[in-house]
């Protein structure tokens, strides 16, 4: 049953951050098309290793689709070409015999490569750390069922929870805007009735971390929403927006 | 001619002196020979090494006599797991009206380093840098957010009897001592229990959006080991949710300067001075840099080992080197034999194959299993001429509700392995490899609707498409068990603190509530608890008394020392330059793993592991090769170091199995099961928890026992069935 292809692979090397990059070309027989597509990365590592020749670096963990550490810009797509997975969760059977497949790191400003195919997300660490938060600390909180939420808005809440920070958005961005992965932060607090009493301050806060940290603006191109692995509706850049600009009015 | 001639001569005479030379040598030769060969020299040089050896003898018995002491003082040696007295109900409440804190300007004058930022960590660095503490926190992904925590799918437990269906602290203590197959210390589970519902309530004020009725307040659906509906859950992603909590509160930590952060950075070593743990060694994962640091305790979140198996379902990078650290400086390693192995996992393709995904155990509420009644179907699924779909009712066999009427498909997870394990080891296996069983929502989709199952388990689905190519609501899926948990760790007191003063252990890693077996949702609990609601608490009672203790510079010697033996390490991995990559050798310690110390486990199984596994080390570090350089992100030399720590975990958990001869939870030994192959305990010989302590390189290690006493709950077979 197992099928296999045969692939060449254009491959961004880049021995560190200031080193300069170019693509290196890789041929790759009879893979199999039920492997993902990390593990076909592996088996060219094994390949490299053997002939002594360091391994691609590439940023990978839980891969399962959930941790956000996977980040290869493939043929052109953040998480490569289907759709509503990370890269972790592509196989092999979404490409031809005989293809090149090429293979970058994400494309951004604000995140710098640290070796080949790795980057530096930090800058969505900093964000976070700006406010996307609630201010409650451990103990003295009041029963979990104190505060009925309607179902409609916890599972709004929930959609935009499921961002799984990996930056896909920022790299899809021709801006190389974060606004989907601020909006959803925002927005998920900002629907519950715990994260409504900093919503203003929190996503003045919050854009404005983004804007110092380098990332472009938004201009309502949709290309974060169309790529992010989790499927993070545009709805929410909305609803940041309504935020960001009640809360300018507030000042 | 003349010339000619005294040549002659010359070349006769040296042949001459050259035969007198011969003959001198032989004659010497022989005389030697019989001297040598005379009964008196024959007699000195027996007794010679007769005197030697009896010499050699003596201090090898002194020796193997002093070591024997050494054992016996040691096995003598109580472990003292600080329980509190007073009624189970009262312990936890006790300890903490009766503890020593520290107050808030004493507070800022203490430093805490948390290693690793999963539930435990993350929760736990947040709490203490609340509370007033300088914490330093330290994960190997580039962010706090993305610890293998994440993962989860199915929920969390709690005692908030929100249903109505009769749940309580008890009964949540209870389920959870019964499903750890009485092999868990009562004190500790009855407090998890209790801070339980401290949790949901904690991370609900987070902004942690759990799944909500249509009244507004919260859900809930059941798990297996438990007849109550009292896990939470936010869709299949309640790990991701509720770490992104904790790490929301970690982050409004980190930007008020409370708790700096070190990411791409891993322990390598844990730094004792007078027998305290007082710092870390790490390395910094993009530059290759070793660096020291100074903390007054040492708090250790860093996961389980799961990893020993290669294919699991943990991460690429869950690793149990922090945990080998700790044991290799004092503090025993407890139960290592006891790992989960989880019934839903998508089973094997492929050599190439680098993890193993799990599927929900919440999927056992709508989900039935079954296998073939009929050989032949089972046959013809393995040939893939018939499909599932294809099999009538009639001819299926919904094994776990036939053997197991009362838990029907939400038996613990050991139990439900197991079972499978039976099924296709008889021949029912419904995949190629033969080892496969079915999870059929067919009969769901029947009763509630496509839509409805979608709704629940919609996620699951489609990453299970992704992955298989096949589509889960037209055919059964396919799930076989896999290595996911690790029950054993790093042994911790009441306080959650090792043998070793001023070194705390947390989560996953550490060894103390789920016994021999987890229930489902069980973990997440267990996690946040420690981090939130226990070790806050505890580690006051330990630092109290530090306040006066002033910041070490890390130029002392204890820190060198640490530095060098890992700098060290490094360069003799680097130096060996072999011919084998890491993952090659890690593949088959894996195969090694899964085939003697995985589900059914027997003695002649556990020695040859054993032998299998010395031979892996020697494979290691002879074999091995690291390309790259050292000062440089170097990720082969990442799993190289964590490869040689994983060689000694699968030795300790082959040792350990060996050891424990009796089955219990997901120990299965099969010298030791009942006639319908239920695990059968050895109360009387093995109600203990196996405490191992490290005796230096090459040496075999030597176990203590902390013995299990149940002042409260009577010890009873598990029965799932009735």
């Amino acid at each position: 049953m197992d099928k296999t292809i045969n692939i060449t692979l254009k491959v961004w090397r880049q021995a560190g951050p200031k080193a300069p990059g170019k693509f290196e070309t890789y041929k790759l027989d009879n893979v199999s098309t039920d492997a993902s597509f990390l593990e076909m990365l592996d088996i060219l590592n094994e390949q490299l290793i053997k002939e002594h020749k360091e391994p691609i670096a590439f940023d990978h963990d839980c891969r399962e689709g959930i941790c956000g550490m996977c980040s290869l810009y493939i043929n052109g797509h953040p998480h490569g070409p289907d759709s509503a997975i990370t890269t972790c969760q592509l196989h092999m059977r979404k490409f031809k015999d005989g293809e090149t497949i090429t293979v970058e790191p994400w494309r951004s400003n604000a995140f710098p490569v640290i070796k080949d195919l790795m980057v530096d997300r930090r800058a969505y660490d900093k964000i976070i750390q700006a406010g996307g938060f609630v201010s409650v600390n451990t103990g003295g909180v009041p029963d979990a069922n104190a505060i009925p939420i309607p179902k409609a808005k916890a599972d709004e809440a929930m959609d935009d929870a499921s961002c799984i920070g990996c930056g896909a958005c920022a790299a899809a961005c021709k801006n190389g805007s974060a606004m989907l992965f601020v909006a959803a932060k925002v927005s998920q607090l900002a629907l519950l009735p715990q994260g409504k009493v900093e919503a203003a301050k929190r996503a003045k806060a919050m854009v404005a971390k983004m804007d110092e940290l380098g990332f472009g603006n938004c201009t309502n191109t949709g290309a974060c929403a169309a790529e992010c692995p989790k499927s993070v509706p545009l709805s929410a850049i909305a609803r940041l927006n309504r935020e960001f600009i009640c809360a300018k009015f507030q000042d | 001619m003349a010339k000619k001639d005294n040549k002659q001569d010359l070349a006769k005479a040296v042949k001459n002196v050259k035969e007198a030379i011969t003959d001198a040598v032989d004659a010497v030769t022989d005389k030697v020979k019989d001297v040598v060969n005379s009964p008196e020299v024959q007699e000195a040089v027996d007794t010679v090494a007769e005197k030697v050896s009896s010499v050699v003898n003596e201090v090898k018995d002194a020796v193997s006599d002093k070591i024997k002491d050494i054992k016996v003082q040691m096995e003598n040696e109580k472990i003292d797991a600080k329980i509190p007295e007073g009624p189970l109900a009262e312990k936890w409440t006790n300890y903490k009206a009766h503890q020593k804190l520290v107050n808030p300007a004493n507070k800022r004058r203490l430093d805490i380093i948390v290693v690793g930022t999963g539930l435990a960590g993350a929760s736990a660095a947040a709490s203490l840098a609340e509370m007033g503490f300088n914490v330093l926190s330290f994960c190997i992904q580039d962010s706090p957010r993305r610890a293998h925590s994440i993962a989860a799918q199915g929920g969390i437990n709690a005692a908030k009897n929100y249903q109505n269906d009769g749940d309580s602290v008890y009964r949540l203590f209870y389920d959870t001592i019964k499903g750890g197959d009485y092999r868990a210390r009562e004190a500790n589970v009855y407090r998890l229990a209790e801070v339980s519902n401290n949790i949901i309530d904690q991370c609900v004020a987070q902004g942690v959006p759990f799944a909500r009725e249509y009244g507004g307040l919260l859900d809930n659906r059941s798990f297996g080991g438990a007849q109550v509906s009292r896990t939470f859950y936010a869709k299949g992603q309640t790990g991701q949710q509720l770490l992104l909590g904790a790490y929301s509160a970690l982050s409004r930590q980190i930007g008020k300067g409370k708790v700096k952060m070190y990411s791409r950075y891993e322990m390598l070593d844990v730094v004792i001075i007078d027998g305290r743990a007082r710092g870390i060694i790490a390395r910094n994962l993009v530059t290759g840099k070793i660096e020291r640091f100074f903390a007054h305790a040492v708090v250790i979140g860093s996961g389980g080992y799961g990893n020993t198996f290669f294919l699991s379902t943990n991460a690429m990078a869950s690793n149990g080197s922090a945990a080998m650290q700790m044991y290799r400086k004092g503090a025993y390693f407890a139960n290592p034999c006891f790992a989960q192995i989880h019934p839903t996992c998508i089973p094997v393709h492929g050599d190439y194959q680098s993890k193993l995904t799990l599927m929900s155990e919440s999927l056992r509420n709508d989900g039935r299993i079954w296998v073939p009644k009929k050989l032949e179907d089972a046959k013809a699924l393995q040939q893939g001429k018939k499909k599932g779909r294809d099999i009538p009712e009639e001819d299926r066999d919904y094994y776990l509700e036939r053997r197991y009427p009362a838990f029907g498909n939400l038996v613990p997870r050991d139990v439900a392995s197991r079972a499978a394990k039976e099924r296709c080891d008889a021949g029912y296996g419904v995949n190629s490899t033969g080892l496969a069983v079915f999870l059929d929502f067919s009969e769901a989709i029947e009763r509630m609707g496509k839509p409805a199952v979608e709704a629940k388990y919609g996620n699951l689905f489609q990453m299970y498409e992704k992955i298989v190519d096949e589509n889960p609501y037209e055919n059964p899926m396919m799930i076989y068990p896999a290595i996911h948990y690790t029950m054993g760790g790093i042994w911790v007191d009441y306080e959650l603190m090792t043998s070793i003063k001023g070194l705390f252990c947390i989560g996953e890693a550490n060894f103390s509530d789920h016994g021999a077996n987890r229930l489902g949702a069980s973990a997440l609990m267990q996690g946040l608890a420690d981090g939130y609601f226990v070790l806050p608490y505890t580690i006051q009672n330990y630092l109290a008394d530090q306040i006066s203790v002033p910041r070490m510079s890390t130029d002392r010697p204890e820190f060198e020392e640490a530095e060098k033996a890992v700098k060290d390490k490094i360069n003799k991995i680097m130096s060996i330059k072999g011919s084998r990559s890491v993952d090659s050798i890690h593949r088959e310690l894996g195969l090694i793993m899964w085939e003697f110390v995985g589900m059914g486990r027997t003695e002649a199984g556990l020695k040859t592991a054993l032998e299998k596994i010395k031979e892996i080390r020697k494979l290691f570090w002879s074999e091995v090769y690291v390309p790259g350089r050292i000062d440089d992100l170097n990720v082969e030399l990442e799993k190289a170091l964590r490869l040689a720590d994983f060689i000694e975990i699968g030795e300790l958990m082959a040792r350990d199995a060996l050891m424990r001869e009796e089955s219990c939870g997901g120990h299965f030994r099969e010298e030791y099961q009942t006639p319908e192959g239920e695990a059968l305990r050895q109360d009387d010989k093995f109600s203990f928890a196996s405490c191992w302590k490290y005796m230096g390189e090459g040496q075999e290690p030597v176990m203590l026992k902390e013995p299990l006493d149940y002042e409260f709950v009577t010890r009873q077979t598990r029965n799932y069935k009735s």
